[in-house]
């Protein structure tokens, strides 16, 4: 039985830590809001982007790939898979990093299991940590996050995306998806994998089949300057939107693990002061008897 | 058979509607978008997308640049940025023009990318003055 001030020492320990939760969950909480409206105002730029990309990638099908930019239909091989896996810089977030890194790990696997190569570009000092001691080789190279304000969100969007078109160019990879969690809502954050190179086929989507078969794209200015310009801005909007997309999970996926840690906080110390107070009536009961028992032998 | 037509910024969705013509500023010159046209894939530069309805303007916006996909039943316009007619502002355009220009003296020729993409602005703060000055004078028709 741990004496009446080891009690009090663990009482005021677990206060502090309540108090430090309870502090991170404000300060994501607050955080959360800003990344949130960011989020949801550059998503539907994204999709939409993403929806002319599939319906281009649909309506080049038939042509011959050799003819088309690799990053619209992939370098005709498929045997080096690029994944770019969004993780935070910071931890302290719950499932947040776990979820994601489980996630890539699974699709890593899948991979090799169809005999790829899988090289690895994490963004996030998380990412980075494990996936370096998991698969040291297949690491290209990684980034930091910097909890994607919206400068620095950019900054590395465009950095993302010059990397990947530049690999995708050189023909060092021959297809790129992207990991990220997708924000649902503070509870909620959905790892998802996004494909960028080759552009994934529209699939059973009815817009593309009412289109009169076998209509070809035309292009203004010609298809090619016209698709240097509208593919790496795709992957630089898909990078962009999904950074503050993973930075809203973030501080949602923090703020909901602080609330979680500090009701839990809660909880320990109500044991702990029943525990503290039991303990202590205890010892009086004892003396009592002890004096009382001492006084009849008297 | 309407045209369903979206504009899109990064900013926010600016509207999406059914219509039966769309007017676009492309690149090489204004294009319409009407109900059962053939694909196509479109740069804009600096101009006034207008909306029809019934053969009556439904709305105009004015769009600093971005593609448009046309396709028979919809047309999608992802614009640089996108305004309301009466939100432009002359004095505004005239400062950012001034600026690019400086910025435009200072550019290497060598730096092709940077120059394409510098005379774009250009073009779309000199169309933006132009517009500007027509809501000004109320003249809705020239535009």
């Amino acid at each position: 039985m741990p004496s009446l001030k080891e009690l009090r020492g663990r009482i005021s320990g677990v206060k502090s830590t309540r108090k430090i939760t309870s502090a991170m969950k404000m300060v994501a909480a607050s955080k959360l809001r800003r990344a949130q409206n960011q989020a949801e105002a550059a998503r539907p730029y994204a999709e939409t982007m993403q929806r002319m990309m599939s319906e281009l990638a649909t309506a080049s099908q038939g042509m011959d790939p050799s003819t088309l930019p690799p990053l619209l239909a992939g370098t005709g091989k498929d045997d080096v898979h690029l994944l770019v896996i969004l993780t935070s810089d910071r931890g302290l977030a719950g499932g947040f990093n776990a979820n994601i890194i489980r996630t890539a790990r699974q699709q890593i696997e899948e991979l090799k299991a169809k005999g790829r190569t899988v090289r690895l570009l994490p963004v996030g000092r998380k990412g980075a940590e494990i996936f370096r001691r998991y698969y040291p080789d297949m690491i290209v190279d990684s980034l930091h996050n910097n909890s994607g304000t919206q400068q620095t969100a950019y900054a590395l969007a465009q950095d993302l995306a010059k990397r990947v078109g530049d690999l995708v160019e050189a023909g060092e990879i021959d297809a790129c998806s992207l990991l990220r969690n997708r924000f649902v809502n503070a509870m909620t954050q959905l790892p998802q994998s996004l494909a960028l190179v080759p552009l994934p086929v529209a699939e059973n989507d009815n817009t593309v089949h009412e289109r009169a078969d076998g209509a070809v794209y035309e292009f203004e200015p010609d298809e090619g300057q016209l698709l240097a310009q509208l593919l790496p801005r795709n992957l630089l909007v898909q990078f962009y939107a999904a950074i503050l997309e993973s930075a809203a999970g973030e501080q949602g996926a923090r703020m909901t693990a602080m609330d979680n840690a500090s009701r839990n906080a809660s909880k320990a110390i109500e044991r702990l002061s029943l525990r503290y107070n039991r303990t202590r009536q205890a010892n009086i009961t004892n003396e009592l008897i002890e004096i009382i028992s001492g006084a009849e032998a008297v | 058979m309407p045209l369903r037509t979206e504009i899109v910024s990064p900013e926010r969705r600016y509207t999406d509607r059914e219509v039966d013509m769309v007017v676009v500023p492309g690149g090489e010159g204004d294009i319409a978008a009407m109900p059962g046209r053939s694909p196509l894939m479109l740069q804009l530069r600096g101009g006034v997308v207008t909306l029809y309805k019934d053969d009556q303007v439904l709305e105009r916006c004015f769009v600093t640049g971005g593609f448009v996909d046309m396709t028979a039943d919809h047309c999608t316009i992802l614009a640089d940025s996108v305004r309301a007619l009466e939100d432009l502002s002359i004095d505004d355009a005239r400062q950012t023009l001034d600026q690019l220009k400086d910025q435009w003296t200072r550019v290497g020729p060598d730096e092709i990318e940077l120059r394409a993409s510098l005379s774009r602005q250009i073009q779309a703060a000199r169309a933006e003055i132009e517009v500007a000055q027509k809501v000004q004078q109320n003249d809705l028709k020239a535009i």
